[in-house]
């Protein structure tokens, strides 16, 4: 019975929620009592150095790009000749391109975006989260293994991973090229940032809850009073109401500023993962059991629209 | 060009939700239902691409008999017909029990294109399409930003993390997830909902469509989450809050 963690890159730079997996496989196989291989598709490079029984390479022509036919066969190949218990993934874009294929071709359920786990009596459970992060749920496997599940970004702690030097093999997996169905061109991105929210000390930033592009002046006017850079949620740069290059989330920006102040922002995981290692985090929401509270240090339950203004004011007069 | 949309009725968001007696799900009774968010967007972008290149989009949706009323709106905004695999128990799937069926409801209406939300509001797997696409022997693209039709084929437009973006080719029949917020949804006109009322909705049961499978994973427990980190919370009139937060920031976290 062993355990298998897959680690990924794009272009070339290790997603960080790889080593967050690691982290994950390390402890569950450690309450398990089971062994844990890794595996990634290119060169081991750092993943050797961490600790593993075993550390495979896949190589083959056919994945040097990705796509979901080429990986999710070469990952069953190794998954089919190695039989873990368990395959965990990092919660990336790329892992739910494939990973629900991969576990459906063999016949099972992927447990995706699982934030964390307990093992009783040698029952391994996994947590998820329901309606955006306001409700909890067990989840458990039925039937035989292999099982498989996703990470999210956050959920274990890469400073937690045991280090050492790992053997590396390589595995060839048996692709031919007309298993592949999709075309992939090359990746690009749209435009330089221009903004580097990374750098400022205290951000603002402002969700669904200032409900008209006219209202962003309202928070406009606390950056201002905090000397704050603004920054948004997602919708809010969807709808062009700030450009995409304030977006804090998932497929935005990740900041870790000296104050995070989250004016009208629920607070979906998408979102949280992009600020919540913020040092200090303030809240202010007109509903209370908004998942935007849970990480928040400070908070204000009420109508934006009139504690913002309220709040200007005193911050002026608290500078002086 | 025939198109189906996957839709899916969920809770509206906001709404309050409290756990059941048995706590294995949410107490349904006083909420009220909306479609899920993301399915908003493949609806749109099905729509979209149908008055671009000719042809059909067929709304199909899985759930309880209130879902009817999710389908409606659906037709309304101008999906031609729709299918319903009525079932009242689908709590009791897994995502690959429930993706069985609608591969079921999908194969004898051989589409060129299928495209699901990105994931539910409620559940949150974020795996229906794929599944779906396995299932049917399907090439398949997620997160997608544009969508242009060429002879027999697709280009689309992925997006990936850290600003990163990829267009990718390939053959149709094929699935698609499409992005949230890519576009701005319509609303669906008198004309529209009036028009609505004619057009056909298929229903289906699970019975009917003849799968019956273990599920995979089981959902053991459903609960409220344990605070990791207690904020504190500062009510009253604004003024209050807003003065009370500013000494916290001034005196204790000392960020200001």
């Amino acid at each position: 019975m062993s355990i298998l963690v897959v680690a990924e890159q794009l272009v070339g730079v290790w997603n960080r929620v790889s080593w967050e997996a690691v982290a994950a496989a390390q402890q569950i196989g450690k309450e398990l009592g089971a062994p844990v291989e890794a595996v990634v598709v290119g060169k081991a490079g750092d993943l050797a150095g961490k600790q593993f029984e075993k550390v495979y390479e896949i190589e083959h022509s056919l994945v040097e790009k990705y796509t979901p036919d080429g990986y999710s066969k070469a990952l069953r190949q190794l998954i089919e000749k190695r039989a873990p218990y368990l395959t965990i993934f990092p919660h990336t874009y790329q892992v739910r391109d494939y990973g629900p294929k991969l576990a459906t071709s063999l016949g099972r359920v992927l447990v995706s975006d699982a934030v964390g786990h307990r093992v009783e009596e040698g029952r391994l459970t996994f947590v998820r989260q329901l309606f955006q992060g306001k409700i909890s749920c067990d989840v458990e496997f039925v039937g035989e293994p292999p099982y498989f599940a996703s990470i999210q970004a956050g959920a274990y702690r890469a400073d937690q991973i045991q280090v050492g030097t790992s053997p590396v093999e390589t595995f060839a997996p048996d692709i031919s090229a007309s298993d592949i169905r999709t075309k992939p061109l090359d990746l690009f991105r749209e435009s330089e940032r221009a903004v580097d929210l990374t750098a400022a000390a205290i951000i603002v930033s402002v969700g669904r809850g200032i409900k008209e592009a006219e209202n962003i002046p309202i928070v406009q006017k606390l950056a201002d009073a905090l000397g704050a850079e603004l920054a948004a949620s997602r919708p809010i740069c969807d709808n062009g109401w700030l450009p995409m290059e304030r977006q804090v989330g998932s497929s935005g920006q990740t900041v870790a500023p000296k104050m995070y102040v989250a004016v009208g922002i629920s607070g979906a995981i998408q979102h949280l993962v992009g600020m919540k290692a913020s040092k200090v985090i303030v809240a202010i929401n007109k509903d209370p059991e908004a998942p935007i509270f849970e990480v928040a240090d400070y908070g204000i339950v009420g109508d934006l629209f009139q504690v913002v203004p309220a709040l200007v004011e005193a911050i002026k007069k608290a500078k002086g | 060009m025939k198109i189906i949309v996957s839709i899916k009725q969920a809770p509206a968001r906001d709404s309050p939700l409290r756990i059941d007696s048995a706590g294995t799900w949410i107490n349904e009774n006083d909420l009220s239902f909306e479609i899920n968010e993301p399915d908003a967007y493949a609806l749109e972008a099905g729509l979209q691409l149908k008055e671009k290149n000719g042809g059909e989009v067929i709304a199909l949706c899985a759930g309880p008999e209130r879902a009817a009323q999710t389908i409606r709106e659906a037709l309304a905004k101008g999906a031609d017909r729709a299918i319903h695999i009525q079932e009242e128990n689908l709590q009791a799937l897994d995502p690959l029990g429930v993706a069985r069926l609608m591969a079921k409801a999908i194969e004898p209406e051989k589409p060129d294109l299928i495209l699901t939300g990105l994931q539910s509001d409620d559940l949150g797997y974020g795996q229906t399409g794929v599944i779906l696409a396995e299932l049917l022997g399907l090439p398949h693209a997620t997160i997608i930003m544009q969508v242009e039709v060429k002879d027999g084929s697709i280009l689309v437009k992925r997006e990936l993390e850290d600003g990163w973006f990829q267009h990718v080719e390939m053959p149709l029949p094929a699935l698609l997830t499409i992005q949230s917020g890519i576009s701005k949804l319509r609303y669906a006109t008198l004309m529209g909902i009036k028009k609505a009322k004619t057009k056909e909705i298929k229903k289906l049961t699970a019975a009917e469509l003849g799968v019956a499978v273990e599920p995979a994973i089981k959902v053991s427990r459903v609960y409220i989450p344990s605070r990791t980190k207690q904020a504190q919370i500062f009510d009253g009139a604004p003024q209050e809050a807003a003065a009370k937060l500013v000494e916290k920031l001034k005196f204790e976290a000392r960020v200001l």
